[in-house]
């Protein structure tokens, strides 16, 4: 298995992911310049969180035009795995990958902490092996993770079955007062209709090693490898 | 003919320009004098304080390192690399910019010096919140520590803030980075081998904080508004590609030294480059890229834009290294080389306008300044404990602590801070130090800052001794072994003599604390004259401190873990209360003497509960500081929230007033939480170690009840405490 | 040489916590009565075209494609001789 991790100038997490994907599960890992045009030799690419371009304009604005995102669009296109996390969450969503648009936390300021996100659909690739309406605790960390969708996505979102986590507190929990940041139905991360393309905004990757404060973003990896591995043509 | 007021204006004296006029032959030119203003300003030259910062002790257990603009230890294979610097007057005048670029420079010294940031640490000190400005200073310089750490993802993990009278009208941002990498990858700020090129990497060069050093970091406030247009403005983002291309540029090969531009921009970067490496430089100012049209080279000389360094590299590899800030579209162009004629030759438009022997701007003045101690001190003294009421509601009392903005939990500042990016922290924010795993080892690093500038005011020579005791025994009860300090000095006018003898006073307690616990001061900083018209601020020499955590199971936090654990503490309580919140809160006073330290039953105390969390002994430690034993048997119940622990406490009877008991802030003294079969095995340490220890009590309900010989001191539900505590730097800030 | 002005905004259906941030700000600070406080962007640049049709289509382009997130963006902008 060959995991992509792409860097923007500006990307900081993309050390940790491949830290994960390498140290952590074991599978050979190479960093994806932001210039490069082919990213097809990859079983699954990852889009890291951090501040591609400063976050300058919006968020993913700038970062969505790179060269390698032609690629990055193709391979989604075409079915291979995508995840997309915090930065790499707004980048998707920028490049029409993913439906929606991030704003500013309705706080107005920056959120750094460890936050329960309920499961609400365990048979995405990425949740295979999360129990039914599985809270996970993992840490966020951003300024724009406020999820905006019109009524009638959101409508499409909730048919398809899109929304894949949604911030709660630790018995699973879903109202205002667990939502962080004031997104739409306390929304932490859907997929797209094709079920190929992950966007999150909190970070997997540092919640994967029982060192650290949870290991519960383990969840989310593991099932993704392991789809993969099954799905291997 | 240059006029008196020209080279005054730029902060220089009489007596300066002469000594000028005599080094160079001849009168110097308008860029010459400007080079020198900025090198000899206090805040480059350490004119003030360099005869007492030589004696600090640069020996201790770890190998440590000095280099020019940084220093650290080596542990095992690799260099850590720490400094802690102060952006104070900056962050008065514009605090989100001035507390950004603090970070920005702070972690360039890092970086430069070849190691990777991997935590920040910022102590911070306001006015009270009562006053609307300094509402204003705390969230902007919150915001802006945010803004720059954040985006360069690197984690803000620990610092400290409080709030006290003395920083009204000049607030203190102390900044501390901590860098890893291989022990033979470190990068020195030195150029060398004649005709060596010299590049400029990184950002244009604007006219952003001319003058910034000499003028506003070396005379006192009067009036803060008109200081705005010298402060530099920060862009993360080229910061963080900087970073990448400098460790990819180091590990070339080809790079013979690096130093970034801070303050003093070029002036100082060429300077001291040279004069480290022994050699003179040639430069050709019309190659530096700038950003504004029509700037004098004296402005490109003193320009203080952010996020630019100086690289000499191997010739011939020019094109190499260039290829590298290609890629991360930045400004890499060589704009002179090594001279052997140890002199900064500097060429415009084609003519000379310096021609400065490298010595002369480097080395500046050692000032041997007059001191005498001040006249508050005999009054302050004058504590009489008999004339302090003993008796109050206990419980009323610890909660008004409790939710005191100094003592509060500071969750409103670091929840804005990226504290996990990295994924090496393992302990976050709110515990005795922060921890921060070394991949690749089986180690941790634990660091802390510290510092209580009320005991510094009150006995400069005792408070800085505690300053360092107490940061070792924040990394000591995190499971750490103390390693190495780097300071940051923050006082008022060196020329005022009552100011001056706290310095002195300060650096020997310093002194006399490191060489009792074997630590070396490998990197600091000096910020004189702050001051503003209603007086100077409390002493405030900060200390920040790294220790080694050499398993990671040992590390430890200060929350209880389990019911039905036993609670020891270990040291004894004295009837002390000088320089205690208590005294300052209740009973509106600032006076008394600092605690009482004893070195040596210090270190025995921190051997001992090292040597606990070693063996495994210890659930949770945590040490007694501000508010006193009542305070930190508090936060040890309530700090985490996902779990309180209720604690029942039997206060041994000693021969104490109560609030001295409860409220006291005697030092050398450790709470720790432990099983009840590990009472005797750490009993045991303790005795061998001929340190105090006491069962006081039982981790047990939902409540802290503190009780003395039966009668009932504290008795507070943890949800009431942990209300008060958690929300009480919020209230303060929306009041 | 044109000199251009755009301005984005957020949509009127989107939620503006900036702008109601600002609002609370200028209320403590004493100035009533405020309401409908938005934020929004102001991006200035020249633009080295002589038809002024051409450089109207270039605007809306740039503004579609990268000024403005349409899905939470409006924009308009001034267009003037330099």
């Amino acid at each position: 298995m060959k995991v992509g991790i792409v860097v923007f100038p500006g990307s900081n997490c993309d050390h940790d992911c491949f830290y994960v994907s390498k140290d952590v599960f074991g599978h050979d890992t190479e960093y994806i310049w932001h210039r490069e045009t082919k990213a097809d030799k990859f079983d699954c690419i990852i889009l890291p969180g951090g501040f591609s371009y400063g976050d300058y304009l919006r968020c993913g604005a700038v970062a969505r035009f790179s060269p390698v995102m032609k690629s990055v669009i193709d391979f989604a296109r075409k079915g291979g795995t995508v995840i997309g996390i915090c930065n790499g969450f707004q980048i998707l969503l920028e490049s029409g990958l993913l439906p929606g648009a991030m704003l500013r936390n309705n706080t107005v300021h920056f959120i750094c902490k460890y936050v329960y996100i309920r499961t609400g659909n365990n048979s995405t690739r990425f949740t295979g092996l999360c129990q039914k309406d599985q809270v996970l605790k993992i840490p966020v960390a951003h300024n724009e993770g406020n999820y905006y969708i019109d009524d009638q996505g959101y409508e499409k979102l909730k048919q398809n079955n899109q929304i894949v986590f949604r911030y709660s507190d630790r018995e699973g929990n879903v109202n205002e007062k667990t939502n962080i940041n004031g997104s739409r139905d306390n929304i932490a991360g859907i997929i797209n209709k094709q079920g190929n393309v992950l966007g999150m905004m909190p970070h997997p990757e540092r919640s994967s090693e029982p060192e650290l404060c949870s290991a519960d973003g383990a969840f989310i990896f593991r099932s993704m490898f392991q789809w993969i591995e099954r799905n291997k043509k | 003919m240059i006029e008196p007021k020209v080279y005054q204006g730029l902060g220089l004296t009489d007596q300066e320009y002469k000594q000028i006029e005599k080094i160079l032959g001849r009168e110097p030119s308008l860029t010459e004098l400007a080079m020198f203003s900025v090198e000899w300003s206090e805040h480059c030259g350490y004119s003030s304080s360099k005869k007492y910062l030589k004696l600090l002790p640069k020996e201790g257990k770890y190998t440590g390192f000095v280099g020019e603009d940084s220093g650290g230890i080596v542990v095992d294979d690799l260099a850590v690399v720490f400094k802690m610097e102060s952006h104070n007057h900056p962050s008065q005048v514009e605090p989100k910019q001035g507390a950004a670029t603090g970070v920005g420079g702070i972690i360039r010294d890092i970086f430069t010096a070849g190691a990777r940031p991997v935590a920040s640490l910022d102590s911070l000190r306001f006015g009270p919140l009562s006053q609307p400005y300094n509402k204003y200073l705390l969230k902007g310089v919150v915001d802006g520590i945010q803004f720059y750490g954040n985006c360069l993802g690197v984690p803000t993990v620990g610092g400290e803030i409080y709030f006290d009278e003395s920083y009204s009208g000049n607030c203190l941002v102390n900044a501390m980075n901590i860098g890893v990498t291989d022990k033979n990858k470190l990068a020195r700020a030195q150029a060398g081998g004649i005709g060596n090129p010299i590049m400029y990497v990184g950002a244009s060069t604007g006219r952003d904080g001319i003058g910034g050093c000499s003028v506003l970091a070396s005379a006192e406030f009067s009036e803060g508004e008109e200081k705005r247009p010298t402060v530099q403005i920060g862009d993360p983002f080229m910061e963080k590609c900087l970073i990448e291309a400098t460790l990819e540029t180091l590990d070339t090969g080809y790079v013979i030294g690096i130093k970034d531009m801070g303050a003093a921009g070029l002036t100082c970067s060429i300077s001291e480059m040279a004069f480290a490496g022994g050699v003179g430089m040639d430069v050709v100012l019309d190659k530096v890229p700038l950003r504004e049209k029509g700037m004098k080279p004296w402005e490109i000389m003193m320009s203080e834009s952010q996020e630019r360094m100086l690289v000499c590299v191997e010739k011939g590899k020019e094109a190499e290294i260039k290829k590298i800030f290609d890629k991360w579209e930045l400004n890499a162009v060589v704009i002179g080389h090594v001279t052997e004629k140890k002199n900064i030759f500097i060429k415009y438009q084609g003519e000379i306008i310096a021609d400065i022997p490298a010595d002369s701007l480097t080395c500046g003045k050692i000032f041997d300044l007059p001191f005498e101690e001040p006249e508050y001190i005999k009054e302050t003294r004058k504590l009489n404990l008999k004339k302090i009421k003993e008796e109050g509601d206990y419980d009323q009392i610890l909660l008004e602590l409790l939710a005191a903005p100094s003592l509060a939990s500071k969750h409103w500042v670091y929840e804005q801070y990226d504290h996990m990016v990295q994924t090496n922290t393992m302990v976050l924010p709110g515990s005795d130090a922060a921890v921060i795993r070394l991949k690749g080892t089986d180690k941790a690093l634990a660091a802390t800052t510290d510092c209580n500038s009320r005991y510094c005011y009150l006995n400069p020579f005792l408070g800085s001794q505690i300053s360092v005791a107490e940061a070792a025994r924040n990394i000591v009860c995190s499971g750490g072994e103390p390693a190495a300090v780097t300071d940051c000095l923050n006082f008022g006018n060196p020329n005022k003599p009552d100011r001056y003898w706290q310095f002195k006073n300060c650096i020997e307690g310093i002194i006399g604390s490191c060489k009792a616990l074997s630590l070396p001061v490998i990197s600091g900083n000096v910020s004189f004259y702050n001051e503003s018209p209603a007086g100077a601020i409390n002493p405030t020499p900060t200390i920040g401190m790294v220790g080694v955590i050499h398993d990671r199971s040992h590390v430890t936090t200060q929350t209880f873990k389990d019911q039905g654990d036993v609670i020891i503490l270990l040291g004894e309580t004295k009837e002390e209360l000088g320089g205690s919140e208590y005294l300052k809160k209740v009973h509106g006073k600032v006076a008394g003497d600092a605690p009482e330290l004893d070195l040596d039953l210090e270190q025995r105390v921190q051997k001992t509960v090292l040597k606990a969390i070693q063996q495994g002994l210890v659930k949770s430690a945590h040490d007694c500081s501000e508010g006193g034993l009542a305070v930190a048997l508090a936060e040890t119940c309530i700090s985490d929230r996902e779990n309180f622990l209720g604690a029942e406490i039997d206060l041994p009877d000693i021969s104490c007033r109560k609030d001295a008991y409860l409220f006291g802030e005697t030092q050398s003294r450790i709470i720790v939480s432990c099983s009840e079969d590990k009472i005797e095995p750490i009993k045991n340490i303790a005795g061998k170690n001929n340190v105090p220890c006491a069962v006081i009590g039982k981790v047990t309900g939902d409540r802290l009840k503190i009780s003395l010989e039966k009668e009932k001191l504290i008795d507070l539900s943890l949800s009431e405490i942990h209300e008060q505590w958690y929300t009480g730097l919020e209230t303060a800030l929306n009041s | 040489m044109f000199e251009v002005k755009v301005n984005v905004t957020l949509k009127k259906t989107v939620v503006d916590p900036q702008g109601l941030t600002v609002k609370h700000a200028l209320d403590s600070l004493g100035y009533k009565g405020l309401d409908e406080v938005r934020v929004g962007k102001l991006v200035t640049f020249k633009l080295d075209l002589n038809d002024k049709v051409q450089a109207e289509k270039q605007v809306a382009e740039m503004c579609q494609k990268l000024l403005a997130n349409p899905i939470i963006e409006d924009y308009t902008y001034i267009i003037s001789e330099a």
